[in-house]
């Protein structure tokens, strides 16, 4: 499909493609030699980053769609947050939920966007993970436009506009944090679990589900043994990784967004789980999931919109990226997610919503909306949080070869 | 001029297929050869350093995969010998004149893909679905039975997607037998078993190889069956693999596992040859 921003580039396609494929002989050779080439330009400082990102928009042409590439269950089932952006600018919206965890998300559009081609999306929602900071040095991004960034410099909340992993806010915008901890469904599980030690319980043996990816399950390991992640060793790492493999006869697989479905099933009985999921779930499929942060501590993760390189609609992705934080529209996309918004002002628009509700169910969700422990984090909470293990492209070899062995079965 | 225009057309005719090969098959066998002794990562880049540690640290992280794929590999191949034999007999002697009905349905579940196949497979088998279900809500199994995330349902999973693989070939052997030889060995007093023994299954035998040849050497590398239906001790190879490069970006590991798969896979083909004591292997597998 043709999208008229390709037309944009269109132009100076034929001659690099025709150079492309006289280069080809002799890339192929050097493939067979040196394997895969070192990438990056060496990472920009925060301003030459700004700076380039200036001269990047003032090239730019609007364009009337965007491609948005997001996680599952992870905005309003009716999609009216993006029809009433169409409605309200004439940009139509391609909303595709493809991404199943952030290390295969990265591992299909890192080589394209590393030859330097468009992935087809425009947005793009990543953690703040490994992935998040190997996008960003390998210059696989484009830094936003910082003028067109009002609503959010307005209206989202003071640490979401200083987080560390993304000084300036630069490269991303927050979508939403939530935590990992544990789902259980009741009708199998009879006694509410607490601690991380239920994962570990012999009783539900072939129907524990954890995750496949190493950065989660590394953090469940550290804080069952009581180690803060965000501090943790290559010692520490591997004495978690033993941890997990004790629980290895337990466990049932190691699951991507799959997880969520093999709850539901009853193919598990207690789950890794991301809190927001829960929820909808629930509300989705009727099914009746519960979900605590498990008492030695839990994940905190944000998720955060990005532009790949060499996006087709650049300033359209701009406008829609400052869309979600117009109070509004946070509101309803919190009341459908019930993950953590970046707009601080929503818990009192659902209140407000929840007053004017008629019928009593809607009016009895949203005021669980508005109170969930989930969804505001207390103090309290926030201390049991962790985020993940601080790990870069050079670290994560050592990290991946202690925990992939455990997720591999 | 014209002998040397006919000299040439052998050539010509094998080359699209040879350059194919050379641009799919042997520059990327290159390049992984090469990218296995490598060391670096995804943002550094890799480096050649003739780091042959990686085939050691691959193997020790992950030997017991590799065994369980040929395991399962084997189990699958004669599983599917098992069911296959009979069923090519029979189409091929008492088929008649729907032959090739029953060929076609044997082939009818290609018409859907593969990977959809198996999915369906997760609710007939799933904890609560299909067949479970019922049967635990009267009380006749225990609710903790499970049959998925079992090693018999990866190899289940394995020996139904591959079984027209083994069918084809086998009924193409035994297609070409004539049944006279059969009634000749009768004539000679020969009772039906020892008929089969020393005539049928002889003369079958280049299909019987061709197919565990379509069948072992997939099934040994498969993934999709182990990561839908298998749980956290079915893990094969090819799940590693997949893992290695598409999840843990660790190029090296990948491709030092997936140059010791097609080695070892080699390796057993040739020898199975030389003890089945056949022709020449390629031949075997041309017809």
């Amino acid at each position: 499909m043709t999208t008229p921003g390709n037309h944009a580039h269109g132009r100076d396609y034929s001659r690099r493609s025709a150079l492309r494929l006289s280069g080809l002989g002799a890339a192929a050779l050097g493939l067979a030699a040196c394997g895969v080439q070192g990438a990056a330009p060496k990472q920009q400082t925060t301003s030459q980053a700004l700076s380039a990102a200036q001269r990047f928009w003032k090239d730019q042409t609007p364009t009337t769609h965007v491609n948005f590439a997001n996680w599952a269950l992870y905005i309003d089932p009716s999609h009216q947050t993006l029809k009433q952006f169409t409605a309200a600018t004439g940009i139509t919206v391609t909303y595709s939920e493809v991404i199943q965890d952030d290390p295969s998300f990265f591992a299909k559009v890192n080589p394209i966007l590393r030859a330097g081609q468009n992935s087809g999306y425009d947005i793009m929602v990543i953690t703040d993970g490994l992935e998040f900071g190997e996008l960003v040095q390998l210059g696989e991004v484009t830094p936003l436009d910082q003028s067109k960034m009002t609503n959010f410099y307005k209206y989202a909340g003071k640490s979401y506009q200083k987080r560390a992993y993304d000084p300036g806010n630069v490269y991303s915008m927050p979508w939403a944090s939530g935590s990992t901890g544990i789902a259980w469904n009741p009708k199998y599980v009879k006694t509410p679990p607490t601690s991380l030690a239920d994962l570990w319980n012999p009783a539900y043996a072939g129907h524990v589900g954890m995750m496949s990816d190493t950065q989660e399950i590394a953090n469940f390991g550290l804080l069952k043994l009581g180690i803060n992640p965000e501090t943790s060793t290559e010692t520490d790492w591997k004495a978690a990784a033993a941890e997990l493999l004790k629980q290895k006869q337990y466990v049932r697989k190691y699951y991507d967004q799959g997880y969520i479905d093999a709850l539901s099933k009853g193919d598990t009985w207690i789950s890794m789980a991301w809190s927001g999921d829960i929820f909808q779930q629930n509300l989705s499929s009727g099914t009746n999931l519960q979900f605590i942060v498990p008492k030695e501590g839990g994940t905190i993760w944000t998720d955060n919109m990005m532009i790949p390189k060499n996006a087709a609609n650049p300033v359209a992705a701009m406008e829609l990226l400052d869309w979600f934080y117009k109070p509004e529209i946070a509101t309803m996309l919190t009341e459908a997610i019930e993950y953590i918004s970046p707009v601080p002002s929503v818990q009192a628009l659902i209140k407000a919503d929840a007053a004017k509700a008629t019928k009593p169910d809607d009016k009895k969700t949203l005021l669980e909306v508005a109170d969930s422990p989930l969804v505001w984090l207390s103090n309290a909470d926030y201390a049991r949080l962790k985020s993940y293990v601080p790990i870069t492209a050079k670290t994560s070899v050592t990290f991946n070869s202690i925990f992939q062995p455990v997720v591999a079965g | 001029m014209r002998r040397l225009r006919a000299a040439a057309v052998p050539y010509l005719l094998i080359l699209p297929g040879g350059l194919w090969l050379v641009i799919f098959f042997v520059i990327p066998a290159i390049a992984l050869i090469s990218l296995s002794t490598q060391q670096g990562d995804i943002v550094d880049g890799f480096t050649q350093t003739f780091h042959f540690a990686n085939y050691a640290t691959a193997w020790d992280n992950y030997h017991e995969q590799f065994l369980r794929s040929l395991l399962y590999g084997g189990i699958a191949t004669i599983l599917c010998i098992a069911l296959a034999y009979p069923m090519a007999y029979w189409i091929a002697f008492r088929g008649g004149a729907r032959k090739s009905m029953y060929l076609f349905l044997i082939l009818l579940p290609f018409f859907v893909s593969f990977v959809l196949r198996t999915v369906s497979w997760q609710y007939i088998l799933g904890d609560n679905g299909l067949v479970l279900g019922p049967l635990k809500s009267a009380g006749i199994l225990p609710e903790s039975f499970r049959i998925l995330a079992t090693a018999p349902a990866v190899i289940g999973g394995l020996t139904y997607n591959y079984l027209p693989f083994m069918v084809l070939p086998v009924y193409v052997a035994l297609e070409r037998v004539d049944f006279r030889l059969v009634e000749a060995a009768q004539d000679l007093y020969a009772s039906r078993a020892v008929a089969f023994r020393r005539v049928v299954l002889p003369l079958s035998l280049p299909g019987l190889f061709a197919g565990v040849l379509l069948t072992f050497v997939p099934v040994a590398a498969d993934y999709v069956n182990a990561s839908l239906l298998g749980g956290t001790a079915n893990t094969m190879v090819g799940n590693i693999i997949q893992d290695e490069f598409l999840t843990a970006q660790d190029y090296p590991t990948g491709s030092a596992l997936s140059f010791m798969l097609m080695a070892i896979l080699l390796i057993g083909m040739f020898s199975y040859a030389r003890i089945l004591g056949t022709e020449d292997v390629l031949e075997v597998a041309a017809r």
